[in-house]
Formats: C-alpha cells, structure tokens, sequence
C-alpha cells in the first residue's frame, strides 16, 4: 500500500512563494498528473516529494509513513528526470543497476532484474552500450528502467517525454501507460502538456500560482472546470467567454440572445462553452468569421461576437469564408457558468 | 550534513588560507609601509618616491604597459578571430600559439636573450645579411632603445597567450546565428566583427585586460633576464629594496604603491568595458 | 552577367584572401616557435659554440652545455625543490579549492557573492608581493626557506584559479545526475564518489597541472623566500649576472620542457575552465 498524503505543504523561496497550501491525497497504485504552466509550482512540489527539496512548512505522508525529514533514498521513491540523468560513465546495464548495487543485491539478483525490466523497456539489447551511443528515446527507455528496476512503491517523473519528438512522445505515452499499469506503483507525472496529462492520467491535479485550482478525473476537469482559468488551461482551443446578464427567472442575456442559467442573485456571470459545442442553427450567437484554419478533420473557425473573440470547431465540410456572418447556437447541456468575482463555476 | 551548512564547511577551507595567508599578510605589509617601527607615517613613502630612480621606474613600468597591452589585444583578437573559421588544424595552431602560456617569465627573458645577445641569434642574422661585420653589444647602454624593444618582444611573446585562451573561450560563448544574422543582414566580416564580436566578447575583454594589465604591472624576471640594471621597472626597485638595500619598509611601501596602482587600472578597465545589465549572452 | 564572368574575380580575391589567411598563421607559428627553437639550438651546442660568432641555425647535438648545467653546483637540489614546491602546490590548491569550487556550483548560500569577491580579489592582486611579510611571519614559525612555506605562497597564487575552473568542471555536470543518484539510494557523499569524481577527474588533474605550471614558473616569491633551498627559477635569477651564458640557456630550456608538455595535457581543457570561470 503506498497512498501519498500531503498536507499543508508550502515553498518559499527567499521572497517568492512557490506552493501555498497544498493538499493533496493520491490513492494506491493511483496515476495523478500534476498539469500546469511553466513555474506553477508543480516541478517543485514533486521534488519536494523526492526529497530534493524540503518544504517550507507541511507534511509528506506515503504508506502511512511520514517520510519528509528522510533523505531521497530512504523515502521507498524512485525518479525520471526530464533530461534522462541517465550517468555517462556507466554502461546501460550498470545504469539499470546502479540503485540495486546501491541497496548491495546479491549480483545475480542484480542481473535479473536488471535484465527482467530491460526487456520490458525493449532496450536488451543495449545493456553493453554507454549513453553517448544512446538516441534520446533510448536513453528515456533506461531512465524509466533504472526507476522501475528498484521496484519502488512511488514512481515520480518529472516532464519525462518533453524532450522527446511528437511522435515518439505518442509512442512512449502509451507505452509508459500499460507498463506503469502492470507494474501496480503509485505515479505522480509532471507535465504542462494536457493531451499527455488527459490520456495517462487516472486524476489530473490543475496547478496555477502554487496551487492547486482542481484535483479530479480527466474528463471531470474537461467538462466541469471548477473555475475560469481551468477552462481557459484545458483543452486545444480553449473555452470560449461571453459576458450574461440577468434576464430574470434563471435565464440569462448573452449577445443578445437568452438562455437558461442558474437561479443565482448575480449582476453579472460569464458565460462558457467549448468550441465543439457550438452548431450552425437557424437562431443563435452572431459570429463574424475572421481566420478560417482547415486541420483536416474539422474546421477551426476564429470569430468576433460582440467584439470578443470566439473560437469554433465546425464540420471540415463546411464552407466558410473570412468575413461571413455565421449564426450559431450552443449544445444547451454543454454550457457552463461562471462567477466574474471569485471566477468559480456556478451551478 | 544538512544543505544549509554544507556549503560553509565547503568555502571553509579556502576562506581560512586566504585569511592567513592573503589578508593577514596584506595588513602586515600595510602596517610595515606606513611605519617607522614606532609610530604611523608617510616616510617610507617619501623615501622611496623621492629616490631619483623612481620616476625612471615608474615611467618605464607605465610606458612598458602602455606599448605592451594594446599589441598584445590587437595580437590576441586576431589571432582569436582567425582560430574561430579554421577548420582542419585548429588543434595544433591553438596548441603551438598557447606555448607560452606555460612558460615562466625568467625563461622567456632568457629566450630573447639567446636572440638580443652579443652573441646571439640577431646580431648572426644581420652578420650573414652584410649589415655588420661584427657583433654589437645590443643590450647596453648606448642603446637603450632595443633594449625597450627586447623587452617588450618578450612579453608580447610570452603574455599573449593568455589573453588568446580567454578570448577563444569567449568567442566560443557566441552563439553562430548571431553572425549569421548579420550576414543575412548584409553585414561583411570586418562589419560583423565589429558589431558582433566586439561587443559580446566585452565580459572575456575586461577579464583578459585586467588580468594583463596587473601582470604587466607586476613585470619583474623578463626584465632582469634582459636589461638588468638599465632598465629599471617597480617591482625590480621593490625586490632591490628587500634584497640588496635590506630595507623591508620601503619595500612594502613600493608593493603598496604598485597595488594602488593595479587597482586604479582594474576599476578604469572594469568601468570603459562594463557591461549594461542584461545585455549579455 | 553569367556566372563564369561574375565568379573569376571572385575566386581570384577568395584566393589570394586564402593566401594571406595561411601565410599568416604559418607566421604566428614561427612567431612563437622560432624563439623556443634558437633557446634549443644554444642548449645542445658546446660552450663554446654558445658564446662564438657568428651563430650556427642548426643545433651541433653537443651536450657540454647540458652537462654543464648538471654539473653545476646546486643546481640539481634546485631543479629538486622545484618539483617539489609545484608538487605541494598542485596538491594543496585541488584539495583546498576543489570543495569550494564544488560549493559554488552547487549552492545558493548567503555571502556567496561576497565570497566570490575574495576569490576574484586574489586573482586580481600582485600576490608576489605578499612574499615580503610572509618572510617575516616564515621565519617566525620556522617555514623560512622551507619548500612548505613557499608552497603556502604560490599555492595562494594558484587557489583562485583552482576555485573558478573546478568551479566551471562541477557546473559542466547536470546536477540531475547528483539527484538521480539521491533517488537510487546514494548520500550525498556516495553520489559524489560514484557520479561526480569519476566524471570530473580528467578535469581535476587538468587544473592540478595548472597549479603545477604556477608554481613552477613562480619567479619572484620563490627569489624572496627562499635563500638555501632554491628553486630552479629562484637559482636562476639569483645567477644571471654571473653565471656564463650556456648555464642561463640550458637552465632556461629546462624551465620551458615541462612548459611545452603540460599545455600540452590540458589543451583540451584551457579553453572550457576559461569559458565558465569568466562569468
């Protein structure tokens, strides 16, 4: 059993607070994304994690053992690194080995399971080589065998495939999955690149200005964003924002048009879909086009409603020019409201 | 041990030889120069500025640097700039022009003296040209001009190396898409050097200048190995203090006076060739 | 215009730029080269040839000059001292300023950048000149004349430069690797023997020959501190009014051998340790 617990955790650095508050429960064998822009704090509360960092304040529990005075290696942890730290002077094999030699195994119970996770990384073939002979998928492929060889009850990756092509990064990430699954640790990954966190992810942790704005399932934080910047962060393109006024009764005012919204005493609350969620219609939103971009499966459409921009992903049959009024309603289940004030959803 | 101490006990080590034997030293010296075994005074000073040999000293120290550096600059950046676009050989061209970084300055006084000598290399070559029939006595008095320029070789000979390895370090440091911006742009070589390398090599610049012109400052053994007494400089004076007029006092106080003016240098130096904030690689 | 008629011009100014390019190396190379080959012609000539005239452009391989030089009083216990004082140095200045360059490298500490100051102030200070109250406090504690005490003073002048190029060697190594070696069960000190040192190590000895080549060179605080126990430098110096000139030019290419082989091993390396340590 290796459930993580964090609690209360904060970072200071000098004057610059890093992480406020954290807390954070990942359960066994768990698979939780930390997704977040570059210094959100996210990188850092992982390292805080490791070990590699110690926290301001807070504590980190993992199997009902709080382990944030020990040093990395007495933490039951094992880590990938963006940049491999794949060492340059020892061989693949002593490189898969080189936690297990650290622990003084027995040399046969170094080589197999030196040799058992290499040939589930798909690098047997390697052990002899050096990591200079390594392309950059290799060197991936042996620091995430050094990680899994030490059987560790946490695996912790830091960016892991950022440095990798877009086509070896799909590769690899389905690859990470299946042998992450099977190997039953508990993950925490690190990423700003939310396709990686919504296709490996079992919960995804949205961080933003050392916090953690929602903790939920993938889908979960696609289709209900807790807050604005949430839905401004997930999803290629993002949500769409147009200001609502009250109309009365639950219905609300949005670019001249009038929908059902929540029965909430507000002024005023921005209104928000996604840009799959809107279809030509008889009556709807007037959207001007501006830059019509065929990608081939659909049809990403920038407009201007009311002055404010507004994307849409239309069938790629649809024929659009730039400069063409579109009228165009959204899927009513599919909208969602949120609070200007506290920019939280409001239901 | 916790990160929080480590580094200190780390530094510890040098920061406790420095003390003993840079800093403590520097204040005895300070003490001894300023006085007279009882009490504080300027006499030392005094002394040895008003020995009529000082302002010979002094003028050739300065006049030395003044010849020395610039060459060695003008040398350094050219032979840095033509080590950048070679290819094949660089290697070996590097290694041969960086020879004399390994060598001490009494040696390569002794070098050019196996040139500058009565009997040496010079004179053989003017001989086998017709110029003379016999040797001349080059490094004498009556001609205190080559022995100037035997000097002056010397160091040029020997001290250029050193600011060759930082500026072929800095040169290193610049990014290739900056020249080939500017040859996009239209700039010809001569311009790029000019407006790329010369600016962005400033930090490597102010580096090897300052480093150059303490060491020039400091210019002791080639001297004594070539001109010997004709041609006197500061740091020959503070060793014949110590050495030959057994007057330690008047030592420190002329090693107080060639620090006054190294650091008057260094702060000149640091201050033409600043770097403003932010506009480094 | 076609190409045949715009590019003859062309090549011929590439060409002739080309000639002046090379010529122009081939030079520098003499420049420095041609020096260091008349010192050789004069040590493997006779005495006598040494003093003669006019001069002989190719060396006779006589070894009266060599033999002299080993023959003359004192001179083999200075050649001795001076290995012996580098020795010390090089071992001193690695194993003082190593850790601290380690530190600098690795950590953000309060009074870093003071620190650096003190660093960068011994390397911009006339060390030499610290010889002359060092005499005093030397003989004082008995280390005057001793080749410890002048190893103390040039390992001075060697420490500065021993702290900024391990300093750029540990700033070469990701500090990734030190962490990962953390997670696979190191302490710091097992990370540092197993991923640091074997890494660093051809670097360490680089800058150790540095601090050799020093020390070796070091001229004026050697002539101060020592007086029986001469260095080859100091020996020389103290020499050169009266000694002949075959015992200046054999001495002076016995200076320059080690010179011309130490570059030599750390070529590869003077131009890396120059380009960090001038941050």
């Amino acid at each position: 059993m290796a459930e993580i617990q964090i609690k209360n955790v904060a970072k200071i650095f000098g004057a610059y607070q890093a992480l406020h508050d954290i807390n954070l429960t990942i359960a066994d064998q768990e698979f939780m994304v930390l997704l977040g822009a570059s210094g959100c704090g996210k990188s850092t509360l992982l390292r805080i994690i490791a070990g590699l960092e110690t926290a301001t304040t807070g504590e980190v529990w993992i199997g009902g053992r709080r382990i944030d005075h020990l040093s990395p290696k007495d933490r039951g942890i094992a880590m990938v690194f963006q940049n491999y730290a794949v060492f340059p002077h020892l061989t693949v094999f002593e490189n898969i080995g080189f936690g297990l030699r650290m622990q003084k195994l027995p040399n046969d119970e170094v080589t197999r399971r030196v040799e058992k996770t290499a040939t589930l990384m798909h690098i047997e073939q390697l052990l002899k080589r050096y990591s200079g002979e390594l392309s950059g998928g290799q060197r991936q492929r042996v620091a995430v065998a050094r990680a899994l060889a030490m059987e560790p009850d946490v695996i912790l990756m830091d960016e892991p495939l950022s440095n990798l092509d877009a086509l070896l990064r799909m590769e690899m990430r389905a690859e990470l999955k299946g042998v992450l699954a099977d190997s039953k640790t508990t993950a925490i990954y690190v990423t700003h690149d939310q396709v990686e966190a919504m296709s490996m992810a079992d919960r995804i942790s949205v961080m933003h200005q050392g916090k953690i704005i929602q903790a939920a399932a993938p889908i979960e934080v696609y289709r209900n964003p807790s807050a604005e910047f949430v839905a401004s962060f997930i999803g290629n393109p993002p949500m769409n924002f147009l200001p609502a006024r009250p109309a009365g009764a639950g219905r609300w005012t949005v670019a001249g048009q009038t929908f059902d919204g929540p029965q909430a005493d507000r002024a005023a609350l921005q209104f928000a879909i996604r840009p799959e969620d809107m279809q030509p219609a008889e009556q709807g939103l007037t959207a001007l086009a501006k830059v019509v971009e065929p990608l081939g499966a659909h049809l990403l459409v920038t407009c201007e409603v009311e002055g404010k921009l507004f994307r849409v992903i239309l069938d790629s049959d649809m024929k659009v020019r730039p400069g063409e009024t579109l009228t165009l309603a959204p899927q009513p289940d599919r909208i969602r409201w949120f609070d200007p004030e506290t920019t939280l959803a409001v239901a | 041990m916790s990160a929080r101490v480590l580094p200190y006990v780390l530094i510890l080590p040098v920061t406790l030889f420095l003390c003993l034997f840079f800093l403590y030293p520097f204040i005895l010296v300070s003490q001894q120069a300023f006085s007279n075994g009882s009490e504080l005074t300027l006499d030392n000073f005094r002394e040895v500025t008003s020995h009529w040999k000082f302002p010979i000293s002094m003028k050739n120290t300065l006049l030395l640097a003044a010849v020395v550096v610039p060459i060695q600059v003008a040398l350094a950046l050219l032979m840095a700039t033509m080590v950048s676009k070679m290819g094949k050989g660089r290697d070996l061209v590097l290694y041969i022009w960086t020879i004399p970084l390994g060598i001490s300055d009494l040696a390569a006084g002794i070098i050019w003296l196996a040139i500058f000598d009565q009997s040496g290399f010079l004179n053989s070559m003017m001989h086998g040209l017709g110029v003379i029939d016999k040797p001349l006595n080059l490094l004498s008095y009556q001609h205190p001009g080559v022995v100037f320029l035997a000097i002056a070789l010397a160091e040029i000979w020997r001290a250029t190396a050193i600011m060759l390895v930082i500026l072929v370090a800095g040169i290193g440091l610049i990014p290739k898409e900056y020249y080939e911006a500017a040859e996009v742009f239209g700039a010809s070589p001569w311009k790029r050097f000019l407006r790329i390398t010369l600016p962005l090599l400033r930090p490597s610049l102010q580096t090897a200048l300052v480093l150059r012109v303490i060491l020039a400052f400091e210019i002791f053994a080639v001297v004594a190995a070539l001109g010997g007494t004709l041609f006197p400089v500061l740091m020959g004076e503070t060793y014949a203090y110590q050495f030959d007029l057994l007057n330690s006092r008047a030592a420190a106080a002329m090693a107080l006076i060639i620090l006054g003016i190294s650091i008057g240098f260094t702060l000149i130096i640091l201050r033409v060739l600043r770097v403003p904030k932010g506009a480094s690689i | 215009m076609t190409d045949a008629v715009a590019s003859a011009p062309g090549a011929d100014t590439r060409k002739s730029a080309r000639f002046l390019y090379v010529s122009a190396v081939v030079f520098l190379c003499a420049w420095v080269l041609v020096p260091i080959y008349f010192l050789l012609i004069n040590t493997l000539s006779s005495p006598e040839t040494v003093t003669s005239f006019p001069k002989p452009f190719l060396p006779e391989f006589d070894m009266g000059s060599l033999t002299f030089f080993a023959g003359f009083a004192g001179i083999l216990t200075a050649l001795k001292n001076s290995v012996v004082v580098a020795g010390m140095t090089m071992v001193m200045s690695i194993v003082i300023g190593a850790p601290a360059g380690y530190a600098l490298s690795r950590f953000e500490f309060r009074g870093k950048g003071l620190f650096r100051l003190l660093i960068l102030l011994t390397r911009a200070f006339p060390l030499p000149l610290l010889a002359l109250p060092l005499a005093v406090l030397f003989i004082r504690t008995g280390l005057d004349d001793t080749a410890f005490g002048l190893a103390i003073v040039h390992t001075t002048l060697a420490i500065p430069f021993a702290v900024l190029i391990t300093f750029s060697l540990f700033s070469g190594i990701p500090i990734e690797l030190e962490e990962a070696a953390w997670t696979l069960g190191c302490t710091r000190l097992t990370a540092f023997t197993k991923v640091v040192l074997p890494l660093i190590l051809p670097g360490i000895a680089a800058s150790a020959i540095f601090a050799f080549v020093i020390s070796w060179n070091e001229v004026f605080a050697a002539a101060v501190l020592t007086i029986e126990n001469r260095t080859l430098t100091a020996f020389l110096l103290q020499n050169l009014d009266t000694s002949p000139l075959h015992l200046k030019f054999a001495g002076g290419f016995i200076l320059v051998v080690p010179a011309l082989i130490f570059i030599f091993a750390v070529r590869k390396y003077l131009f890396a340790m120059w380009g960090i340590a001038n941050r």
